[in-house]
């Protein structure tokens, strides 16, 4: 792994000094120019994974992390990539296989790939309105109608949050410690006996 | 006198356009025998091949990277099972070494070795049910009745080692939940025993098998650059010809420490990754061989994992601090330090890749789960469509994936 050259190269890239593997910060403008000198100069040949992330204390509200493998060289790489505006440039030019890991990023955080191919939902059906994996999105979900608009015309049924929230294990928010497991129905109780 | 007119065959590709019919659109899926779970394809049909084909996922999609986000490291262990749920020891040892990786933990000689056994022991499990399923979906029944009857051997053997036999959660960040029990060591010796002279019985009755041959040689192949480029790994990457294994490229759990041997394929068809998946299955009973006959003695856990695993019951009831710290644990998560992580694992179905986040505390910042069927499907549009209706199911049995991990 040429670090030097990826730093001189683009001088908007940051590194990061990654514990685990070389990371570097780039810039959305260079995300094609640098991922294509990795595979084609660096021999970094394989996408191993793309994904996106909510950061809250930078700049940018989303991210996305791509980490790269290079079967002849033995070694990954990550890089970072600021969403600004919630748009990235998409690689799947270049690595067909970021395709869906893109549409996934998409589904679940509302990143924006420019230039994708197929920018379709993949995990969730196509007009759910929301993109779960956000931080600010409840855990148990959000009442939603049917994907088939014409059966939920005709039957007025919902998909439903789970009831998860304040059961045992879920925090209803802020720390952990505050959603201890607790028996919130206290209708079985002897103060409230049961109806 | 000539009443009828010779229709040559010039004659009919010249009328190809006129003669053309309407393509047809076919969903198979998602609850179909050969799409091994929910996976549901919208094909798109010329007769009888295939034009046009568009995976459709995420009908087992349960959101276990927002699940991981909401509770803590240890809590997160049974979910990893239900990823590759035909292979939840390895998932299992896989998230404890990323997690582990964070939280900088080095682990005793035996508790690695153990570990080597539990990934190896899912590989053939998980590629005794891959054969078997394959094998039936390409026509030939009686396969999986010989794979199955090995895989309730080793399901005995996990039970025995886990107190379960599907959903193990055997792993723990820091170590294992326990150590062998006594004698198991002498079982497995003899599983592997039974397990080759079956594995030899199925290539027996399938490798020269003229239906199984026409149904899978020359199908669907993948090139090498193609497969490096959508991405894929573990079996399905080295029927096309490349050399790359985790286990042997990157390392860990002390795989280094073993003598086996990675097959690869040459023309990356239907048949190459059957064959690469029964030489998968030796190598693996070499490797488990070896780490019977030096498994190590010592602790079956890192003595720094006190402060991650739950202190024993007895003491809990009894002491002030082993009660405070299992209080601590439950309610607040181990406290692992800030900072992120990559760390694939050789599956049976390919790279499993965690990706976690701390920012310190006890639950992940982000956890997010790289499956490897996620992959290997996301390949199918550019390798099915050419093919014959038909020839689906031995393509899609071919590339063994598993919806759990797919949708996560």
């Amino acid at each position: 792994m040429d670090a030097a050259t990826l730093l001189s190269r683009f001088p908007a890239t940051q590194d990061l000094a990654g514990k685990d593997m070389p990371t570097f910060r780039v810039a959305g403008a260079d995300l094609l120019a640098a991922v294509r000198f990795l595979r084609d100069e660096q021999g970094f040949d394989l996408l191993a994974d793309l994904c996106g992330a909510e950061w809250p204390d930078r700049p940018t509200r989303f991210g996305v992390v791509l980490h790269l493998l290079s079967t002849a060289g033995k070694e990954y790489v990550r890089l970072h990539v600021d969403a600004v505006d919630d748009r990235v440039p998409s690689v799947a030019a270049l690595h067909p296989g970021a395709n869906w890991h893109e549409r996934e990023a998409f589904d679940m955080f509302g990143i924006v790939f420019e230039g994708h191919p197929d920018p379709r939902r993949i995990l969730m059906w196509d007009g759910y309105p929301f993109h779960p994996l956000r931080k600010d999105f409840p855990l148990a979900g959000i009442e939603v109608p049917l994907p088939a608009a014409d059966v939920a015309a005709v039957t007025g049924q919902t998909v439903e949050p789970a009831p998860m929230m304040g059961g045992p294990f879920v925090s209803p928010g802020g720390k952990l410690s505050e959603g201890e497991p607790s028996a919130l129905d206290q209708s079985w109780t002897e103060q409230h006996p049961k109806a | 006198m000539k009443i009828t007119k010779e229709i040559s065959l010039g004659d009919v590709a010249a009328r190809s356009e006129e003669l053309r019919g309407e393509n047809m659109t076919l969903n198979m899926g998602p609850s179909h025998p050969a799409t091994h779970g929910v996976l549901r394809l919208s094909l798109e049909l010329d007769g009888d091949k295939v034009v046009k084909c568009d995976p459709v996922i995420g009908y087992l999609h349960r959101g276990d990277e927002k699940i991981a986000e909401n509770m803590t490291y240890n809590q997160f262990v049974p979910y990893t099972d239900r990823l590759d749920y035909l292979a939840p020891l390895a998932n299992n040892v896989a998230y404890a070494i990323a997690v582990e990786k964070l939280a900088g933990l080095k682990l005793p000689p035996r508790c690695e070795a153990i570990r080597v056994l539990c990934c190896e022991m899912a590989r053939i499990s998980s590629h005794l049910l891959g054969i078997g399923v394959y094998a039936m979906d390409t026509g030939a029944w009686t396969v999986f009745m010989y794979t199955f009857n090995e895989r309730e051997k080793l399901y005995s053997l996990f039970e025995e080692l886990t107190g379960a036999r599907f959903t193990t959660s055997y792993t723990r960040i820091g170590g294992v939940t326990r150590d062998l029990p006594e004698g198991w060591l002498k079982k497995v010796d003899a599983f592997c025993d039974g397990v080759l002279k079956t594995i030899d019985e199925v290539d027996r009755l399938l490798t020269r098998n003229g239906i199984f041959l026409e149904r899978t040689e020359g199908i669907a192949p993948i090139s090498k650059e193609m497969a490096l480029a959508y991405g894929l790994t573990g079996p399905n990457l080295r029927a096309s010809g490349a050399t790359f294994d985790l286990r042997k490229d990157k390392p860990y759990s002390g795989y280094e420490q073993y003598e086996f041997d990675v097959p690869v394929g040459t023309k990356g068809d239907c048949f190459d990754r059957y064959l690469v998946r029964m030489e998968e299955l030796r190598q693996s009973v070499r490797i488990l061989r070896q780490v019977v006959k030096t498994m190590p003695g010592g602790a079956w856990y890192a003595e720094d994992a006190k402060k991650i695993f739950l202190p024993p019951k007895a003491k809990v009831m009894t002491k002030m601090e082993e009660l405070i710290q299992n209080f601590m644990l439950v309610t607040e998560g181990p406290q692992i330090p800030a900072g992120e992580v990559y760390f694939e694992a050789e599956n049976p179905k390919g790279a499993l890749g965690f990706y976690v986040v701390s920012q310190g505390g006890g639950v992940p910042y982000r956890l997010r789960i790289r499956g490897p069927s996620f992959v290997s499907l996301s390949i199918l549009p550019a390798i099915v469509p050419g093919n014959f209706l038909t020839d689906i199911a031995s393509i899609l049995g071919s590339l063994d994936f598993v919806m759990g991990e797919c949708d996560r």
